[in-house]
């Protein structure tokens, strides 16, 4: 227990705290409020919201792998989308005889006239199958790839490149119709989720629930392994592989257990997306969507799991109020996003409050 | 409208060409009788007269166009009437039509068959030979011997034979259908194997094994021409990506910059042949042919302007932070799409091509070699022998080699490296845009067009090794060439992931590429 509270000076687990009460507490006691209320919190607002968690979390994974091991994955999209498409091929089968053909199987295949369901959607009716293998499916792409790369000691921007380029040709992939994930328009149209059904704002607060305290979870979690030492070993990667190597360290079983984690942490949050956000789409897997993914961590602050949080509500803070507001804008705020962060912000967000805070070098302590 | 032509052609010979044997087709039309045996023995006569009017007037006669009227023969082309023989036109309505039975029909088509096939114009026989090579016709067989004994022209000839073989075949003759048999192997195209395998097939072991080793000798032969025209496709393909990469291989491959915003440069290349073709449009349209060679100068400067402005704002700063640089210049790939996009529009635009870049040369029937891909490869080669001349033979060839090599060693001999830093971006940005130019003439030219291309310009680098503008060749060309070679047998989108998962591969085992640096430059 004492090992579990030092992972935060005071302040800290004060504001872990003040964050817990915010998102679990404030936001369906605001919700629940009157609609005319001044403090009333649209019922629209609360998947939004959602949506956020879990792209705080894929944040928060980016951040283990990129902030504290120094390695630049521009294929976070791709576990992303993996565990989405697995919750979705789910909430698909889930619905057979409810789609617009009446069929029992999804509606796309009844579309390009397949007759039978094709081997890898077996199982797929089953919530724990799905569920698992959201974690698992990202999970062993993580595993194999990275034990490929890291194994032959790819790294820096040739490993950000070639994650791209299997970003890329996932895309590709999944683009197509013969794939058998629905091509270009994905998997849509969910009606419920292990019985209740996705259109009930009271199933929506739910969710929204799950997902904020998986975030809050998995930060916990975060902590304990960045002050571990495993986590120790991650950060001496990241500054001197070589002299980690020297020390009698094996890099590559550090890397590949930090990659894996981060991957299936990515496939959790896309498993928790997609049923608040109703659709996946092939469009989760363009290069673009995973570099999206790093500034969210670069804005924050790499190296501090509180920057994940803060960066991937900042950036789709405004992405959500730029797209509505002025969207023929909003490209030119997040490549500012991208050009000011690194040229002018190395340490993101928290590291401008830690520079206009002097004194308070460090805010978490081991 | 083909025969309108054929019209005008025939009033301006009139003239000139056509005196000579005038007389025969005038004498026949003015003597022509609207009775069956008239009819047919003025077709004999205007089956041997040599005069273009004949194929005309056959032509209207078998589609029951031709009227007498007043003893003057007429011909109803499209809603004109016109005297058969000189081409007047002439006013009031057909008169009564000539009665035609089955003799004088076959008559019509045999004397047409024979006037297309002996025709002075090249393109009409050859028109003609083709068409009975397409659907062979047995009562043809004898106007087709007789034509390809008089037969010069090498192509016609080909077609004349390809002709004759399918009717040869049937023929009582072994010998004759031997020859026909070895006719069709030496010349023979995919769709004659329908005819020979019955024959393969048959009883006749001789003729069997012939018709056989003709199959297999057609089919050889279409192998290698898919081959051929794969290795085209693919040469084609691979100067794209060289054009592409070669660009990123001076910033990325020299100086170590990761410059994701190199797409961006391609487009704003593009964009700029498209404005210099709207200049040529609007203020010099007689010149419009050569609008591309202007746009070269354009499009570099363009390019490279924009490069060196991203160097000096931007990238200067981050030398030395390779992941920091990533992030920052795919921002600035973001803020230069976003730009083009509220100066032009999202939608495509479009780029014509030049009217000596339109077509190709038809290799065979299948297989067109487009000039603009054509040219493509050329101007790959020559963009790539120019920034070899610029790296090996110039001032400032030699300074940046010396950066690259050792920045503190060439500071300290007085080069001014970033000023060479900057123009380095800058010349890889130019070549960008060069590559921007060419790709604006094979496809669409729209923001996104460089979103499309950064991935493959990075697996040509990567894959070709950094540092070497042979190994950027090689990618390109090997990447180009493999994607060609794989399309036929998975389809474009399978043969690509295929391909990138080779590289993927690739990379795993030989993470320094096709052509390693070798010495302490491998460590910096």
């Amino acid at each position: 227990m004492r090992g579990f509270l030092s992972l935060h000076t005071r302040t800290g687990w004060l504001a872990f705290a003040t964050l817990t009460a915010l998102l679990l507490i404030a936001v369906p006691l605001l919700n629940a409020l009157p609609a005319d209320s001044a403090l009333h919190l649209p019922d629209y607002l609360v998947p939004l919201l959602g949506k956020f968690c879990c792209y705080a979390l894929v944040a928060l994974a980016m951040d283990l792998i990129w902030g504290y091991t120094g390695i630049l994955s521009l294929g976070h999209g791709v576990f992303f989308a993996l565990g989405g498409y697995s919750m979705g091929m789910y909430l698909m089968r889930s619905m057979a005889g409810q789609g617009v053909y009446r069929s029992q199987l999804p509606d796309f295949m009844v579309f390009l006239n397949w007759k039978e369901l094709p081997w890898f959607w077996h199982g797929f009716d089953q919530f724990w199958f799905a569920a698992l293998m959201a974690l698992a499916v990202p999970g062993v792409l993580a595993f194999v790839f990275g034990w490929f790369a890291f194994r032959s000691r790819i790294k820096g921007v040739y490993f950000s490149i070639i994650t791209q380029a299997l970003t890329f040709a996932l895309m590709l992939l999944f683009f197509r119709n013969e794939t058998g994930f629905g091509g270009n328009n994905g998997l849509t149209d969910f009606k419920q989720l292990l019985g209740f059904s996705l259109a009930e704002p009271g199933v929506k607060l739910g969710l929204y629930w799950i997902s904020a305290c998986v975030l809050l979870t998995v930060y916990l979690l975060a902590q304990a392994i960045v002050h571990s030492k495993f986590g120790r070993v991650l950060t001496a990667i990241r500054d001197a592989e070589s002299r980690v190597m020297f020390c009698g360290y094996e890099p590559l079983y550090y890397k590949l257990a930090v990659w894996t984690l981060s991957a299936v942490l990515c496939g959790l949050a896309g498993a928790l997306y997609v049923p608040q956000v109703g659709i996946i789409n092939p469009s989760e897997l363009e290069p673009t969507q995973s570099i999206e993914m790093a500034v969210w961590t670069a804005v924050g602050g790499r190296g501090t799991l509180a920057g994940a949080l803060l960066g991937a509500a900042t950036v789709n803070g405004l992405k959500s109020w730029f797209t509505v507001a002025a969207p023929e804008l909003w490209l030119y705020v997040l490549g500012a996003l991208f050009v000011g962060v690194t040229l002018f912000l190395p340490q993101g967000l928290i590291g401008l409050v830690r520079r206009l805070r002097p004194g308070k070098t460090e805010e978490v302590r081991a | 409208m083909c025969r309108l032509l054929r019209f005008l052609l025939l009033a301006c010979a009139l003239g000139s060409t056509l005196p000579a044997f005038a007389v025969s087709f005038d004498d026949t039309i003015t003597h022509l009788g609207a009775d069956p045996q008239s009819l047919r023995s003025a077709v004999g006569e205007l089956a041997a007269a040599n005069d273009p009017r004949a194929l005309i007037f056959l032509e209207a006669l078998r589609d029951g166009r031709v009227s007498f009227r007043d003893g003057e023969v007429l011909i109803k082309d499209g809603d004109t009437l016109k005297r058969a023989r000189d081409g007047v036109a002439v006013t009031g309505e057909p008169g009564s039509a000539p009665l035609l039975n089955n003799a004088v029909r076959r008559g019509i088509d045999s004397a047409l068959t024979r006037l297309q096939l002996t025709s002075p114009d090249r393109a009409v026989r050859l028109a003609a030979a083709t068409a009975f090579a397409d659907r062979p016709v047995r009562a043809a067989e004898d106007s087709l011997r007789a034509a390809l004994a008089a037969e010069i022209d090498q192509e016609v000839i080909h077609a004349l034979r390809l002709a004759l073989a399918p009717i040869e075949l049937q023929s009582e003759d072994r010998g004759k259908r031997l020859a026909a048999i070895r006719t069709l192997a030496d010349e023979g195209e995919p769709r004659v194997i329908a005819v020979l395998d019955p024959i393969a097939k048959g009883d006749d072991a001789e003729l069997a094994t012939a018709a056989r080793s003709a199959i297999d000798a057609i089919t050889d032969r279409q192998w290698f021409r898919d081959q051929a025209g794969n290795l085209f496709y693919g040469l084609s393909l691979g100067s794209v990506l060289l054009l592409a990469a070669l660009g990123l291989a001076i910033t990325f491959g020299l100086m170590g910059v990761i410059n994701m915003a190199h797409g961006e440069l391609l487009m704003i290349g593009a964009y700029a042949t498209y404005v210099v073709q709207n200049l040529f449009r609007s203020y010099l349209p007689g010149a419009f042919d050569w609008y591309l060679l202007a746009a070269l100068p354009v499009a570099f400067l363009a390019a490279a302007a924009v490069g060196w402005l991203l160097e000096r704002l931007v990238l200067r700063h981050l030398y030395g932070r390779p992941l920091e640089t990533l992030l920052a210049t795919f921002g600035l790939s973001l803020m230069l799409i976003q730009t083009v996009r509220l100066i032009f529009g999202a939608q495509n635009v479009e780029v014509a091509n030049p009217s000596w870049l339109s077509g190709g040369i038809q290799v065979t029937a299948q297989m067109v070699l487009p000039y603009n891909r054509i040219a493509t490869v050329i101007f790959a080669f020559a963009v790539l022998a120019a920034v070899w001349l610029i790296f090996q033979k110039t001032r400032l060839g030699l300074r940046v080699r010396a950066v690259t090599q050792n920045r503190g060693m060439a500071a300290a001999m007085g080069i001014d490296t970033r000023r060479i830093d900057a123009m380095t971006f800058a010349l890889g940005a130019g070549v960008a845009g060069l590559g921007g130019v060419a790709l604006s003439q094979l496809g669409n030219v729209s923001p996104d067009l460089g979103q499309a291309r950064i991935v493959d310009s990075f697996m040509v680098v990567v894959l070709g090794g950094v540092g070497k503008l042979a190994g950027a060749v090689a990618g390109g060309m090997g990447l180009g060439i493999v994607n060609k070679f794989l399309e036929p047998a998975m389809g474009a989108v399978l043969g690509k992931i295929v391909l990138l998962g080779f590289i993927i591969l690739f990379i795993q085992k030989r993470p320094q590429g096709l052509f390693a640096l070798k010495g302490r430059a491998v460590e910096g």
